[in-house]
């Protein structure tokens, strides 16, 4: 069931190139409100995203980073009730405009969810999955195994690809699921929470991937996890939720600058812990 | 309970920490003095022997300020605060050495004549004893103003040091029997300037702290034309005298 609805368009909203003509921001948002039902839970996010770089997104619970980051690919449109203005500009094209197809989106833009969810299957099939629905013509085994090394899982399953993705540990599993996303090629990766389910070593794996990842790829992750967001990411965007009862973006700064010199006094209260 | 009660009561040590040492530090330098004009070995050493308080309480708020580090993840203003805190301490420990220092001199002295009446001296010590109360109180007060304002009043500290090298020079001219004595209150002097640059050491933190930014050198010293090396005059550069 689809009923969002769009209330503006961004056809006006443009993305200046740099000077080697490559646009320094590949994901914006421009207004961004979005409501469940009559419940207004963002209220106009403005936000650019760098390519290949990490964005993390902080904020106490309730501020909507997850719904801010569902709607990078139309995931929120799965949600009844679900309402949005403004727009959401990739790679200077409006994702919500009616020409875009958003599978297309989602191929474009993967993710990767708190709870590792591999399909029931192989993990040769789990990796494969994208690029048959997507109707991928070339070498499916090369193509699972680029995957499978790009998420740093290959050597740990090349031996046996026929086992069940669900047999995996949970970070192995959360590795695959990576894997799964890879395999369509995706130019974005969202991801929420992705090491909230998983130990301190397999957290370490999971950010070092990350950070290798970035090389290649856009990458948003949402984490309650404050020190995770400032050991990988490039830039930090801090959400927290106004008065009205809506998310709203405090501030959006170098990670580094956030960290340790945050230009709002909320951010401060926040990530020292004197919030509330 | 409010939000982090036992981390900002930490905080909150760390801190008092600091002025406590900085208010003993400043006795220490200003008694040191003291007992060099007044040629009172007595009140020396009782300099030399405290300042091994000094040294433990900076060893323990370094350890506190890691302890902190460790296992409450300072962000923020609350890290900065922790780094400043352990470089000021690590600052004030070394002005402390540098006053059992010159009370070390005042022993060696004992009861040998004095060379001259000491005058530049005390203007020194009572300088640079102004700076460290000043960065100090930027430091409480997080007042990067004052703390820009104690960076200037180093270079009279600093004059007044080239000032009373070249004195002395001009007594181990007129007779070798004074180089000995005469090279003892170059230390002083040497040591007192010390503590002047380490208050300008304290003020750069303070900045640090209240704007997160680190000052650039040219905005430290935006008349930069005398190259002349801070360590100039040949004295230990340790702090202390030789043992």
């Amino acid at each position: 069931m689809i009923n969002l609805r769009i209330d503006t368009r961004a056809s006006d909203v443009a993305v200046s190139p740099s000077e080697n003509g490559q646009s320094d921001v590949i994901l914006m948002t421009r207004n961004l409100n979005f409501w469940y039902g009559n419940t207004l839970v963002l209220e106009n996010i403005d936000c650019d995203i760098g390519p290949r770089e990490v964005t993390a997104i902080i904020g106490p619970s309730g501020c909507g980073k997850s719904t801010y980051l569902r709607c990078f690919n139309r995931m929120n449109e799965l949600i009844p009730t679900a309402r949005i203005a403004g727009s959401v500009v990739f790679r200077n094209r409006d994702i919500y405009d009616r020409s875009v197809d958003p599978v297309e989106v989602r191929r474009q833009v993967g993710m990767v969810f708190q709870k590792p969810n591999p399909f029931p299957k192989s993990i040769y099939d789990n990796v494969a999955y994208g690029p048959r629905v997507n109707g991928y013509k070339g070498d499916m085994d090369e193509a699972v195994e680029t995957s499978l090394k790009r998420a740093a899982l290959w050597d740990e399953v090349k031996d046996d690809l026929k086992k069940s993705g669900l047999a995996l540990s949970g970070g192995q599993q959360q590795r695959l699921c990576i894997a799964r996303a890879l395999a369509v090629q995706p130019d974005v990766l969202l991801m929420d929470e992705p090491c909230s389910a998983l130990d301190p070593i397999a957290t370490t794996r999971i950010e070092d991937l990350i950070r290798e990842l970035r090389e290649q790829l856009t990458i948003i992750i949402v984490t309650h996890n404050m020190q995770q967001a400032a050991r990988i990411s490039d830039r930090t965007a801090f959400f927290t939720v106004a008065e009205s009862g809506a998310g709203i973006l405090v501030e959006f700064n170098e990670t580094q600058k956030l960290f340790t010199t945050p230009a709002d006094e909320r951010t401060e209260a926040y990530i020292t812990g004197r919030f509330g | 309970m409010s939000p982090r009660e036992e981390y900002v009561g930490q905080l909150q040590h760390v801190h008092d920490e600091l002025l406590l040492i900085g208010s003993m530090v400043e006795k220490a330098i200003k008694r040191s003095v003291e007992s060099l004009r007044t040629r009172d070995v007595e009140l020396a050493q009782r300099i030399v022997d405290e300042d091994d308080e000094i040294d433990d309480r900076y060893l323990a708020l370094e350890e506190l300020c890691i302890d902190i580090i460790a296992r409450q993840q300072p962000m923020a203003s609350d890290l900065r605060a922790l780094i400043t805190g352990m470089q000021v301490g690590s600052e004030l420990e070394r002005m402390g050495d540098y006053a059992e220092g010159i009370a070390k001199i005042s022993i060696r002295m004992g009861d040998e004549p004095p060379l001259k009446p000491l005058i530049d001296i005390p203007r020194m010590a009572d300088i640079s004893i102004g700076m460290l109360r000043d960065s100090l109180t930027a430091l409480n007060e997080r007042d990067d103003a004052l703390a820009r304002r104690v960076w200037h009043t180093d270079d009279e500290v600093d004059q007044l040091n080239d000032q009373v090298y070249r004195e002395l020079l001009t007594y181990m001219f007129e007779d070798p029997r004074n180089i000995q004595r005469a090279t003892w209150l170059t230390w002083v002097a040497h040591n007192l300037e010390r503590i002047g640059d380490r208050a300008t050491n304290i003020a750069e933190r303070v900045i640090y702290l209240t704007t997160g930014q680190t000052p650039a050198p040219d905005e430290r010293w935006p008349d930069v034309g005398d190259p002349t090396p801070q360590d100039s005059g040949g004295p230990p550069t340790n702090g202390s005298m030789p043992a």
